[in-house]
């Protein structure tokens, strides 16, 4: 038997709504859509605005964060590059003060040699005076005392006496000088 | 052969090859016809109307359990749930009619598309195995509620004279072919659309679900003797077009919730 055959037989034509069908279809979609038009799509709509709340909420908060992180960058960064610069400064000024102090120093010790020196030439200036006068009265004494043996008699006058010496050596002196003089010549 | 006579979609016993058999049994309007479980006072209550009524029944499980006390933070099955819904109201509602007029259609579009796809559903799952919208009453029904509520809105948008010619594509710039433009728009938009809304769902569902039942009989038709050959190329197919129907039952469920945010976007435009 062909399908025709059956469809009249089962009074079926597959584009009849049979009507118990009909009712029952739209009875279990409108208990679903009761469902959840009324009850269920508003309690997720609650939660999915109250997520995006938290979400954009979180956001906010982290942009904030991030701005205040960036805030106290910039503070610690500014404060390092004054503290580099207050170091710097500060290295400079005990190198300034380093070499001022090596420098006057230096000056110090210069003038102190200087002193030492120049008092070392006074004394010896002083010595040679204190020398050469001493050998004078000396040498004086002496040729008297030699001269006066020598003529057999003493001679009392001191101012005369010390005339004579002072001629004596005087004339030594001079022969001295002429000496050197004709060593110079006889050099040239 | 008759499907009261049956339970099964065809006789079991019918083999290739076997002596006096009695050949290939062929699915027909008679696999679309159930013994009925029982009968309350002429009302015959069949395997598509259990199906449907275990539809209800696992969708408001389903969506009590993922939405009753849903969480800001989503467990496995709220995710899940709420994917769903984003899709049908971003994809669907919010694409077609734009938020603000959208927001409103949500519900009946989710739960429109959620309850079109299961019942296509239970074409491939096992012990079910019958697309329940295959039974024309079904999609009809939901083409009957979808039609009402598109004509009541265009009615209630555009008063009844704005109402016609919104329904008729009135526009006065066509001049002389104005009254025939209008007969073909009535008769295209008042007449033939909701039909052509149910019978695609139902004949895309009809179809999958002959071509299923056939290379499923047909398997079992050459499990003997030498058709040991032959069965699993049928059941190849068989695979072949369970995937195939997994893909059309959401297409068409998709289909079906697109033309009804269409529809209703057509009520909410502006009349010329």
């Amino acid at each position: 038997m062909n399908l025709l055959q059956i469809a009249a037989e089962e009074e079926q034509n597959p584009l009849i709504p049979p009507m118990p069908e009909l009712v029952i279809g739209l009875i279990a979609f409108l208990i679903v859509f009761g469902l959840l038009a009324k009850k269920l799509l508003p309690r997720i709509n609650e939660v999915l605005e109250e997520r995006k709340a938290a979400i954009e909420g979180g956001m906010e908060k982290a942009e904030a964060a991030q701005i205040e992180a960036e805030q106290t960058l910039d503070q610690y960064k500014a404060q390092l590059a004054e503290a580099r610069h207050e170091a710097n400064r500060l290295r400079e000024e005990a190198r300034e003060q380093g070499s001022a102090l090596i420098a006057e120093m230096r000056a110090e010790g210069q003038r102190q040699r200087e002193e030492i020196i120049a008092a070392g030439h006074a004394q010896v200036e002083a010595d040679k005076k204190a020398a050469s006068l001493a050998l004078r009265q000396d040498v004086g004494a002496l040729a008297t005392d030699l001269a006066g043996r020598l003529v057999g008699e003493s001679l009392e006058d001191h101012a005369r006496q010390s005339r004579v010496v002072d001629r004596f050596l005087d004339e030594l002196e001079a022969k001295a000088a002429d000496q050197s003089g004709t060593k110079a010549e006889a050099g040239a | 052969m008759s499907a009261a006579d049956t339970t099964l979609a065809f006789d079991a016993s019918c083999k290739i090859f076997v002596d006096g058999g009695c050949g290939f049994q062929s699915p027909g309007l008679h696999s679309f016809v159930f013994k009925p479980m029982f009968t309350v006072g002429g009302f015959e209550f069949n395997k598509p109307i259990l199906l449907a009524l275990v539809t209800t029944l696992v969708l408001c499980a389903f969506f009590w359990k993922a939405f009753a006390s849903p969480e800001v933070v989503p467990g496995k099955l709220q995710m899940v749930a709420e994917s769903g819904y984003d899709f049908v109201r971003r994809g669907i509602a919010y694409e077609t009619l734009g938020k603000k007029e959208g927001e409103k259609w949500v519900p009946l579009l989710v739960s429109l598309f959620f309850f079109i796809w299961l019942m296509n559903l239970w074409s491939v799952i096992p012990l079910a195995q019958f697309p329940v919208t295959s039974i024309i009453a079904f999609p009809a029904a939901l083409a009957i509620l979808v039609y009402v509520t598109w004509l009541s809105l265009t009615f209630k948008r555009h008063g009844f004279v704005g109402g016609l010619k919104n329904l008729t594509g009135y526009d006065k710039s066509l001049g002389a072919v104005l009254p025939l433009v209008m007969l073909i728009e009535f008769f295209s938009n008042v007449l033939v659309r909701p039909f052509t809304h149910a019978v695609r769902l139902f004949a895309n569902m009809f179809a999958g679900h002959l071509l299923l039942v056939m290379f499923t009989i047909a398997t079992w038709f050459f499990l003997n003797s030498w058709g040991f050959a032959y069965a699993p190329v049928a059941f190849v197919m068989v695979m072949v077009m369970i995937a195939f129907e997994l893909f059309i039952q959401a297409v068409q469920a998709y289909v079906f919730v697109v033309l009804t945010a269409s529809y209703i976007s057509g009520a909410l435009e502006e009349s010329h």
